[in-house]
């Protein structure tokens, strides 16, 4: 069992210290020389007849001869007051700031304080400097200080005598490769990503049936390496996954090799970064890899999902580790695979697809439409086996070069979906079980018939790829529609 | 400029688990005959999962136990609340065929 640390926060927001109802607060720190500056100003508003704090940051010395100045411990003040810039002037009434400028203006000053004439011998104006919350070094001790309450995770202390990477896998929280360490600071900041509150359920987890926090899944999100930015995704990837359509429950128990793949479309692709060109479904892209993996983590120490456990597939496939790309829009000929499945123009979106691995199908010489489409229906009708119609899925990721051929010939993707449903629709005769001397195959009693290999809307077609290359994917599927998964497309909210 | 408190100079990370308590329930005494008894066999629906079952339910009834056959709707997904509920109301034992 892991060590449980003590409480190390408290349990709600620490308490501002005491500031005047009515008057006038000031925030300075001895290393700016804009609030050295402003020192005349201050002295002669402390002279005036209205109560005067000045909160100083650092070094309350060049500060002592004024009546109101203190120091504020641990920044705890101008952390509660969102302090930005040195010297900002408040004014305070009846208990609440009712006004406030940052920097020195005499103008602003003076209409603030209610003050004529105010150190005339200072210049107009200077701009401050910035707030010693600021500092990236001080600020994440003060965000864990003020704002750790809000997390209701367990703690889990791991001893300076321990390596935490080490202590981590030995712990079972990762996926085979090191996660980042999920500290309180990592998760907080993880967590501004979002405008979800930290304790809103998300989704209900198998195959455990765990409610998820919003604040789990940063966790977990932490863990893969993501960036705050990419939390919308991975939370929107979850209620996609953890619905009843999609059922991340039978895909992650089955023997069969499928796992959770997440197409991402809509400006949010491009907004952090996302791959869906050169290598769109391999290595290296930060966002494509760790939203994938963050999803994975999510079932996994959720969930309570893991191999050996209630992960029974045979052999799997690398996907499983993360499955993750965007779809090149700005290059596609087509319409998005979100808006075709009913997703606003325009709108972030992600789809979950039971997704086996990547095959690849080469065709450097069809340069018509017509030859393409039967090249990529004799590929596809070996889904799976050659011999199984209307049972798995697929996905037809189509590269640059290919889409060029149908879009240089007006193909649109319906016209693509329509003849490769007509070159798929097998004569069942050369399918039965026994021909050939391979036992495999259809009952007998299907012969002389026509069958399609995919079920209606069971062949989702994407658009990614570098530019160079006539080479397209097939990601084969598991068992479709209501008896196993079907895809499922959620929009990605902030 | 002090920071918060830590316990020693270790590492605080927060537990990414679903932190459940797993809950102990007894098991049902073992049966000492399953004559007169109700027992369940629940089809998954694999393929063949009848043939087994069939067998299964020749030689359950050669022993004179009751037998109730159930069926999922689907192998993919949990057998539905209401299935388990029906089955742990009407039966004593349950046979469930697991796989193909």
């Amino acid at each position: 069992m892991p060590e449980v640390s003590p409480a190390q926060v408290g349990t709600g927001p620490i308490a501002a210290p005491q500031m005047p109802d009515d008057g006038i607060v000031v925030v300075v720190k001895r290393d700016c020389p804009t609030c050295l500056l402003v020192t005349p100003a201050l002295e002669q508003l402390a002279g005036g007849t209205e109560p005067l704090d000045v909160v100083v940051q650092d070094d309350l010395e060049p500060f002592t001869h004024l009546a109101g100045a203190r120091m504020d411990t641990d920044l705890d003040l101008s952390w509660i007051l969102d302090i930005d810039t040195v010297p900002t002037i408040m004014r305070r009434s009846g208990g609440v700031e009712v006004d406030r400028a940052a920097g020195w203006s005499r103008t602003q000053w003076e209409r603030l304080t209610g003050t004529a004439d105010l150190a005339p011998g200072l210049p107009e104006q200077r701009p401050g400097c910035g707030s010693l919350t600021q500092d990236p070094a001080v600020r994440s001790g003060l965000r864990v200080r003020h704002e750790g309450w809000r997390l209701a995770a367990r703690r889990i202390q791991i001893s300076a005598l321990d390596d935490e990477m080490e202590s981590l896998f030995e712990r079972g929280f990762t996926d085979g490769l090191p996660v980042v360490p999920p500290t309180p600071v990592r998760v907080l900041r993880m967590l501004e990503g979002t405008t979800r509150a930290p304790a809103e359920v998300v989704a209900v987890v198998p195959p455990d049936l765990v409610e998820c926090t919003v604040e789990k899944v940063a966790i977990n999100a932490v863990m893969a390496g993501c960036k705050p930015e990419y939390l919308p995704v991975v939370l929107a990837a979850l209620e996609a996954a953890c619905t009843d359509d999609f059922n991340i429950h039978g895909l992650l128990a089955t023997t069969w090799f499928a796992g959770p793949l997440i197409v991402v479309n809509g400006p949010i692709a491009r907004a952090i970064g996302m791959n869906s060109g050169v290598n769109a479904l391999g290595q290296g892209n930060r966002a494509n890899a760790t939203i994938g993996r963050a999803l994975q983590l999510v079932v996994r120490n959720v969930g309570g999902g893991r191999p050996g456990g209630v992960d029974r597939a045979t052999l799997g496939n690398p996907g499983k580790y993360t499955f993750c790309f965007a779809e090149d829009e700005v290059g596609s000929p087509w319409t998005s695979l979100a808006t075709e499945r009913g997703m606003a123009e325009g709108a972030s979106a992600v789809t979950l697809f039971a997704a086996e691995g990547v095959r690849g199908m080469a065709d450097q010489t069809s340069r018509t439409p017509e030859s393409l489409a039967r090249s990529f229906a004799a590929c596809l009708a070996s889904v799976t086996h050659p011999r199984t119609v209307i049972a798995f899925d697929a996905m037809l990721v189509v590269c640059p070069e290919h889409g060029r051929v149908f879009a240089e010939a007006g193909w649109d993707k319906a016209r693509l979906h329509a003849e490769l449903a007509e070159l798929l629709l097998l004569d069942t005769d050369p399918l039965l079980a026994g021909v050939g001397g391979l036992d495999m195959g259809l009952d007998p009693k299907w012969a002389g018939h026509k069958l399609p290999k995919f079920r209606d809307g069971g062949l989702l077609i994407t658009y990614a790829g570098g530019k160079a290359g006539m080479f397209s994917a097939i990601i084969g599927s598991w068992a479709s529609g209501p008896i196993g998964s079907q895809p499922v497309t959620v929009e990605v909210r902030s | 400029m002090s920071q918060a408190p830590m316990p020693d100079a270790g590492l605080t990370v927060l537990d990414p688990t679903g932190e459940r308590s797993v809950a102990m329930r007894e098991r049902l005494p073992r049966l000492d005959t399953l004559s007169g008894r109700r027992v369940a066999l629940l089809d998954i629906t694999k393929a063949r999962g009848d043939v087994f079952l069939d067998q299964l339910e020749q030689h359950l009834v050669r022993r004179g136990a009751l037998v109730t056959r159930y069926a999922k709707p689907t192998f993919t997904k949990p057998a539905p609340v209401d299935l388990r509920q029906e089955i742990a109301m009407q039966c004593e034992v349950v046979i469930e065929a697991l796989a193909d």
